[in-house]
């Protein structure tokens, strides 16, 4: 419906969600054309933070372009780091050393550890319970701690090379990995029997904000959401990159469509890369962690180049056109919440207000990344 | 109706369930630093602005001016100034400016460099309301670091 039709309605309003409120945990704002409590459309309204990332790729060596990886989603930025250092390597055939790509894996499923906790607190949050957020940034600390310690910086990383990773790890970080994995796993029977388990979030969240499998296929939803859709795609297992394929590890999947599913996906997907997390440092073995041979400055082969990487929200994609020249032609980035939020204008109409926060939490939106 | 109070209990008790949870939480120490009055160390690998090293057996930076830390910054953040001065071989350092307002701390500068002469600072507590301040004259910088 567009909603001039709709506001003629004398009984419908418009309100404006954001793009300064807590609820869209960023600068996103949404045309709400409401009937009293309930939606009759919503229209995402973006370009807030737009600051011209794929331009940047365009007009810069492919060396100057890392660091802007970690700004797209900065609670998965080695997911990024990883997508685009893979692309790069694949166009201008870089040899990985293996143990830098054991590395890489660890520190990428750490991150994705982290991005879950933080998503877990602040969809609690936005249903209104305080409390378990500061449970699970206690958590998340403990992974920011670790990856400080061999990537230097907190948030925005920019810890991965052409050629592998910009430093090796010691031994105490390793086994850091295996305190905390240790130190989680007791701690989520914790967090389910607070959460999962409670009666207010349930009725909250289930049978709430349907999303189904069709309606992922038309937005090209990926992630959490497409698996709590009944779908099992994963790009770690469909087009497997890095060293993933030796590991073994589940890809959670619901069948329910409803907000409790990708709630359901993400707390399961912690535990799988907790598993990840183990073998890798189980298998990890010696030797460099750069490539002995690293062109100085970079000029792949002239081509249309393509990379996929499973982020923590979804699939990752780089597309990549080469003149053969130092510097991009075209720089395409395909980021997973774009195709996530474009869902919720069809999905939240007919919700209660309160439930199509709960619905958006539940997607899991990053607006830099949205707006790159 | 049987179920109407099956949900009631089992409802109750997920709350006091959670209940028990927060109140044992409660009881335990606290978990976060009281920085004021605490503060933290940072790790050897921590990413502060950059700085010029101090090499120990001359007592002065190690830099050449070749200027690939320049060249290789993705902000155009580095400024190297060197001159020719006689009897020296190599180009003599006489000004090294880092605004530190465009950096993102990606490291690209430390990597290019071949002597090593700069490192990371290990400076967190960096809060202005000028920008000024964040022009850093790293060659006096050092110089007042003996």
């Amino acid at each position: 419906m567009s909603s001039q039709t709709a506001s003629q309605n004398k009984e419908h309003f418009e309100i404006n969600l954001g793009p300064q409120h807590p609820a869209t945990h960023g600068v996103l704002r949404v045309k709400l054309l409401m009937d009293g409590e309930y939606v009759v459309d919503a229209e995402p309204v973006l370009g807030y933070i737009h600051r011209m990332h794929e331009l940047m790729g365009e007009n810069r060596t492919w060396a100057k372009y890392l660091p802007n990886m970690g700004r797209l989603d900065y609670l998965s930025a080695l997911s990024y780091n990883l997508g685009y250092v893979e692309l790069v390597e694949k166009m201008a055939a870089i040899e990985v050393p293996e143990r830098a790509e054991y590395i890489r894996v660890i520190t990428t499923e750490m991150n994705r550890i982290s991005s879950h906790l933080l998503w877990f607190g602040a969809f609690v949050l936005d249903l209104g319970g305080f409390t378990p957020l500061l449970y699970a940034f206690d958590d998340r600390e403990h992974i920011l701690d670790l990856l400080e310690s061999v990537t230097g910086s907190r948030l925005t990383y920019c810890y991965f090379r052409f050629g592998g990773c910009s430093n090796d790890v010691e031994d105490e970080f390793l086994t850091g990995c295996l305190t905390f994995i240790k130190r989680l796993r007791s701690r989520m029977p914790m967090y389910h029997n607070l959460v999962t388990k409670n009666v207010i979030l349930m009725q909250r969240l289930e049978g709430v904000g349907p999303v189904s499998a069709e309606m992922c296929r038309k937005y090209g939803a990926t992630g959490p959401v497409l698996r709590g859709s009944g779908i099992n795609y994963d790009v770690r297992k469909n087009e497997p990159y890095s060293v993933y394929p030796e590991f073994d590890f589940d890809v959670p999947v619901y069948n329910e469509c409803d907000s409790m599913a990708r709630y359901m996906v993400r707390m399961d997907e912690m535990d799988q890369c907790m598993r990840i997390i183990e073998q890798a440092i189980a298998k990890i073995p010696e030797g460099p962690v750069m490539a002995a041979k690293v062109p100085k400055m970079i000029k792949p082969a002239a081509g249309d180049y393509y990379h996929a990487v499973e982020a923590a929200r979804g699939t990752f994609a780089i597309r990549a056109v080469s003149e053969g020249k130092n510097q991009a032609y075209r720089m395409k980035l395909r980021s997973p919440t774009f195709s996530n939020l474009s869902l919720f204008q069809e999905a939240s109409k007919g919700m209660l207000l309160a439930d199509a926060l709960a619905f958006m939490g539940s997607i899991d939106l990053v607006i830099p990344e949205i707006d790159r | 109706m049987a179920g109407y109070f099956t949900n009631i209990l089992s409802g109750t008790k997920s709350l006091l369930v959670g209940l028990s949870i927060t109140q044992r939480e409660f009881f335990k120490k606290p978990v976060t630093l009281q920085y004021p009055w605490e503060s933290l160390e940072m790790t050897p690998r921590y990413r502060g602005h950059i700085q010029l090293v101090k090499d120990g057996e001359t007592g002065t930076h190690k830099c050449i001016s070749c200027g690939l830390c320049d060249k290789g910054c993705p902000s155009g953040c580095i400024t190297v100034k060197g001159e020719k001065q006689e009897g020296v071989k190599v180009k003599v350092l006489v000004r090294y400016d880092l605004d530190f307002t465009k950096c993102s701390l990606c490291g690209q500068c430390i990597d290019n460099c071949k002597p090593g002469a700069i490192e990371f600072s290990k400076e967190y507590n960096l809060a202005s309301t000028r920008k000024e301040d964040f022009y850093y004259d790293l060659l006096k910088r050092l110089k007042e670091q003996k």
